[in-house]
């Protein structure tokens, strides 16, 4: 739940999980194990074609949603179940109430079920007198130590066996040991004794399958399967997204669901129920079962050309399980209802702007969630588009205004970098939103030190230094990025070497600026587009074959926002179309393109470690390029811990939650250092920068240097 | 396909379910027939439990409510609701020379626990281990849920690849009204405190299936 009143209340609970250890030990366990069992339970499919097959089937869903509700009524209907439309949370909450009274049940049991949750259920059946205890061995310990889950699908995994120790001390009455073996059976035998009283189950469904008027569960515990047989009622509540057409289509997303949620081949059971089944319980021998479906604005979103993905979610909570900030912070910090990176999303849409508000700006935009999810969800787009939302609707703060003001104005935004280098420290001084520009503007912050403007930018050497190539190889137009130009020209020369030495004749349009992702990350989504307007139109005069960034951040938003952010002008497709098909990263340039090998290089084996870059492995999904150009340029190349996990810097991002930051990047620097390595390389200016200020900060002497510069300084001169 | 390829695609198939479901924590063995698929459940149900009248969970300390279910089990039971009435009658006459009481109705005054659930499966699914119950019937889904040990036998020919192959079957079960259909792949388990795996939450403890070629 999300309870923090503004921006600095939010982080001040983020501040407090960062001190709990269990939790960051257990969430950080959680996570490394993950990614093995996740990769052993696909490893006999093409994970992306499974995940496409979801995204399909779910996106078909959605343009008739009506049509397959009326079908599964009809369906269920005859099969003798009652079908419920609830159009929000209070009307779904009120037809169980009812149906619990009508019914005369007192006792109620629940399975885990995210859209109980979503309404509050719980509490509406409490205020009407009624027990309602949750059958579910994690739930049930939430439940008694009133918290809401920190996990969709584990939802206790904040607490440790001790405090479930207490807790069931407590519930019992009688002293219990530490062995989770015990506290399971524990539970076992309390939970058995309410199977026996109760009246009625209320359960969700993981699918609703239109063409049998089936629901599924998919649970592990068996829980779901005696609240669906003993009670003599049950009431099934689950979002209308659920409704799948077919059998067929149910099986697709259990193909999915388990493997990606904890890399389970499949759980111990699925339980299929269609109709009023046998129960001894009941009168008439058979069991009243009503649906309860949600809509709560699902229908309405449904139709919204963006947001609509949000339902191809098959709640498998992956994308926590791999978001660093959560491996931070937990769940209850990063979601108030639902979790993980769908969770900063639906918060907004299913719980409002007020709690959505804080949560939303915690996303460092590392596109884990987007590269695991297992309905193809871009997650990332959508948190922004969330917050560009919010923003929207609320009122630009000034400094995100200002930012994208300045932004869109190369000429100022220049003037003012090239006046930063006079000042060297804020230029508005205080909190002002000059510390919200592209990190040289930022307020220092204690755990890294940050850079300073070069003495020259790049603009100014390019004249210079631009080479004459003669009967050239390949053309190529250099973007630089604001951080290159300004902070690390020597990158940018360096890069400008090598490719002389291959033959590579290059310009640099002078009319390019700042890519745009900070404003965008800000959610100014018009200045956003207005940059990249200007750039593209920059590169529209060059004959080019390829457009060559040394920042990986830069090359992803090029290559992959740019179309999005453009789209709803077709005069402009080919244009862009013609601009992003150009865009490549320095390592893939290098790797693929110019295809250097050992003999171009004069190696000197330093040990050497790597930090990929997020919009690199995962933006790019270039992973092998820079590995192997280091081993081509006789380094000795010894692979880091994580080394694709975020190393904190995210933009602005640091600016925001610089605690945050700090803990992202003290791992990963933990991770560097355990190497042994002296030499840090890494493709993005920006992790540079975080790098670097943290080693330093650190007084390390690991050095940081972008790939190009390793491999020009070892390079075979050709000129 | 030529003739020679059935066999060892069917081998395959039969090799895989046999994997996974031992991946899935499965206890897998092949009976020759009926009878000894019959003493081996007996073996098992006389092996388990120290005590005759402790079902797991008993041994721990718990509130009185539910120190009193414990109280309620008198005698090792195995449950085999919807058996051919030959089967019954042989694994009933067999349960009584073991010292053993053998029901095929009544679970629900049995709720805590019984010793054995005697199935038969109707499909078994090799791609992930698990094995398909279409049990409409109260009592044999009752049988498989508050036992300590499910023991299912399954034929082999009932054995496909993927639950794909089998949608049409699985349609056939759900689609003419009132159903419950089951997938079950090893037993009960939870990972609910700390991320660590603990067998026998809320339904039985080990599942073992038997391979019953037919
Ligand atoms: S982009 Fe990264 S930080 Fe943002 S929600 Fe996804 S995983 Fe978390
Ligand atoms: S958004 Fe994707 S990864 Fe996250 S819970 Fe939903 S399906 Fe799983």
């Amino acid at each position: 739940m999300q309870d923090a009143k503004n921006l600095a209340g939010y982080r001040k609970q983020c501040r407090e999980s960062l001190d709990n250890d269990f939790l960051r030990t257990a969430l950080d366990t959680f996570a490394v194990a993950y990614r093995t069992s996740r990769a052993n339970a696909f490893a006999e499919f093409d994970i992306q074609a499974l995940i496409d097959e979801v995204a399909v089937m779910k996106d078909d869903v959605l343009t008739r949603l009506d049509e397959l509700y009326e079908q599964f009524k009809a369906v269920s209907e005859a099969a003798g179940v009652k079908v419920h439309l609830a159009r929000d949370a209070a009307e779904a909450n009120e037809i169980i109430v009812r149906i619990a009274q009508e019914t005369g049940s007192r006792k109620l049991l629940k399975t885990k079920s995210m859209t109980a949750e979503e309404t509050l259920l719980s509490h509406a059946l409490e205020e009407h007198g009624l027990e309602v205890v949750e059958s579910d061995l994690g739930e049930w310990i939430i439940q008694l130590r009133h918290e809401g889950p920190s996990h969709m699908v584990m939802p206790a995994i904040h607490l440790s066996r001790y405090q479930v120790r207490d807790l069931f001390t407590e519930v019992t009455g009688a002293q219990q040991e530490g062995d989770i073996e015990k506290l399971v059976k524990v539970a076992r035998r309390e939970l058995r004794q309410k199977f026996v009283e109760a009246d009625m189950a209320v359960t969700g469904a993981n699918f609703a399958v239109a063409q049998t008027g089936t629901i599924g569960t998919v649970t592990n515990e068996g829980n779901a399967r005696l609240c669906t047989t003993l009670p003599r009622v049950h009431v099934a509540l689950f979002g209308i997204d659920k409704l799948v057409p077919t059998i067929g289509d149910a099986l697709k997303i259990l193909r999915v669901l388990p493997r990606n949620a904890t890399g389970q081949q499949i759980t111990s059971y699925i339980t299929w129920v269609t109709g009023a089944n046998e129960c001894a319980a009941s009168p008439d021998g058979k069991k009243e079962i009503h649906f309860v479906v949600l809509d709560n604005g699902r229908r309405e979103l449904a139709k919204d050309p963006l947001f609509s993905q949000v339902f191809r979610c098959v709640r498998c909570g992956a994308c926590a399980n791999v978001c660093p900030v959560y491996r931070l912070v937990g769940g209850h910090k990063m979601g108030h209802i639902y979790i993980g990176a769908i969770g900063l999303i639906l918060t907004y849409f299913f719980h409002g702007r007020d709690k959505a508000r804080n949560l939303v700006q915690n996303c460092i935009n590392c596109e884990a969630c987007k590269d695991i999810c297992a309905g193809g969800i871009d997650l990332p787009r959508l948190i922004k588009a969330v917050h560009a939302r919010i923003q929207d609707e609320e009122g630009h703060p000034l400094p995100s205004l200002l930012l994208g003001q300045v932004l869109k104005n190369r000429k100022l935004f220049h003037t003012l970098l090239r006046t930063a280098k006079w000042a060297q420290k804020p230029v508005a001084g205080g909190d002002g939103f000059m510390r919200h520009l592209p990190m040289v503007f930022f307020k220092s912050h204690d755990f890294k030190s940050l850079p300073t403007i070069a003495e020259k930018p790049f603009r100014d050497l390019w004249p210079k230094i631009k080479p004459e190539v003669a009967n050239p190889r390949h053309r190529v137009g250099l973007f630089s990025g604001c951080v290159q130009d300004f902070v690390y020209p020597e990158q940018m020369v360096a890069a400008v070497e090598l490719f002389a030495d291959h033959g590579v004749a290059m310009s640099f349009p002078m009319q390019q600026s700042c890519c745009g992702l900070p404003v965008q990350m800000m959610g100014e989504m018009k200045a956003s587009r207005e940059v990249a307007l200007q750039n593209i139109s920059a590169f529209a005069g060059t004959d080019v074959d390829y457009i060559v960034t040394l920042c990986a951040s830069c090359a992803s938003h090029l290559k992959h926002n740019y179309p999005e952010l453009l789209k709803d002008d077709p005069s402009l497709n080919e244009k862009v179309q013609a601009f992003t098909a150009k865009v490549i990263d320095l390592s893939s340039f290098v790797h693929d393109v110019l295809q250097v090998t050992p003999d171009d290089f004069d190696g000197d084996g330093r040990i050497t470690t790597y930090h990929a870059p997020c919009h690199l492995c995962r933006g790019l999904g270039v992973h092998e390029a820079p590995r192997n150009l280091m081993r081509s340029a006789g380094l000795d190349y010894r692979e880091a811990f994580e080394e694709e996990v975020c190393c904190g810097f995210g933009g602005t991002y640091s600016a925001k939650f610089p605690e945050l930051s700090e803990q992202l990047l003290k791992r990963k620097l933990d991770h560097v250092e355990a190497t042994g390595a002296d030499l840090l390389l890494t493709d993005c200016p920006g992790c540079v920068m975080q790098l670097r200020g943290g080693l330093r900060k650190r007084g390390s002497s690991v050095e940081v240097q972008h790939t190009v510069e390793a491999l020009t300084a070892r390079r075979i001169k050709k000129s | 396909m030529s003739s020679s390829q059935v066999p060892q695609q069917q081998q395959s198939v039969l090799e895989r379910f046999v994997d996974k479901a031992r991946l899935a924590a499965a206890q897998v063995s092949n009976v020759a027939d009926i009878e000894a698929a019959i003493e081996y459940t007996l073996d098992l149900c006389g092996s388990r439990g120290a005590c005759r009248i402790k079902v797991s969970g008993c041994d721990e300390p718990l509130s009185d409510s539910a120190e009193g279910l414990c109280l309620a089990k008198e005698e090792k039971i195995i449950a085999a609701p919807t058996l051919p009435a030959e089967t019954y009658d042989l694994l009933s006459s067999r349960s009584r020379e073991s010292g053993f009481s053998c029901i095929d109705s009544g679970l629900r005054s049995q709720l805590a626990g019984v010793d054995i659930g005697f199935t038969f499966a109707d499909l078994g699914i090799a791609e992930t281990g698990t094995i398909v119950l279409n049990c409409p019937n109260e009592e044999l889904r009752l049988a498989t849920m508050i036992c300590e040990y499910h023991v299912c036998v399954v034929p082999t020919s009932r054995i496909v690849a993927d639950a794909f192959v089998a949608e049409e079957q699985l349609l056939r079960y759900m689609g003419h009204g009132p159903n419950y259909t089951a997938f079950i792949t090893g037993p009960s388990r939870t990972a609910d405190i700390e991320r660590v795996l603990a067998i026998g939450v809320h339904g039985p403890l080990e599942l073992h299936l038997l391979l019953l070629e037919d």
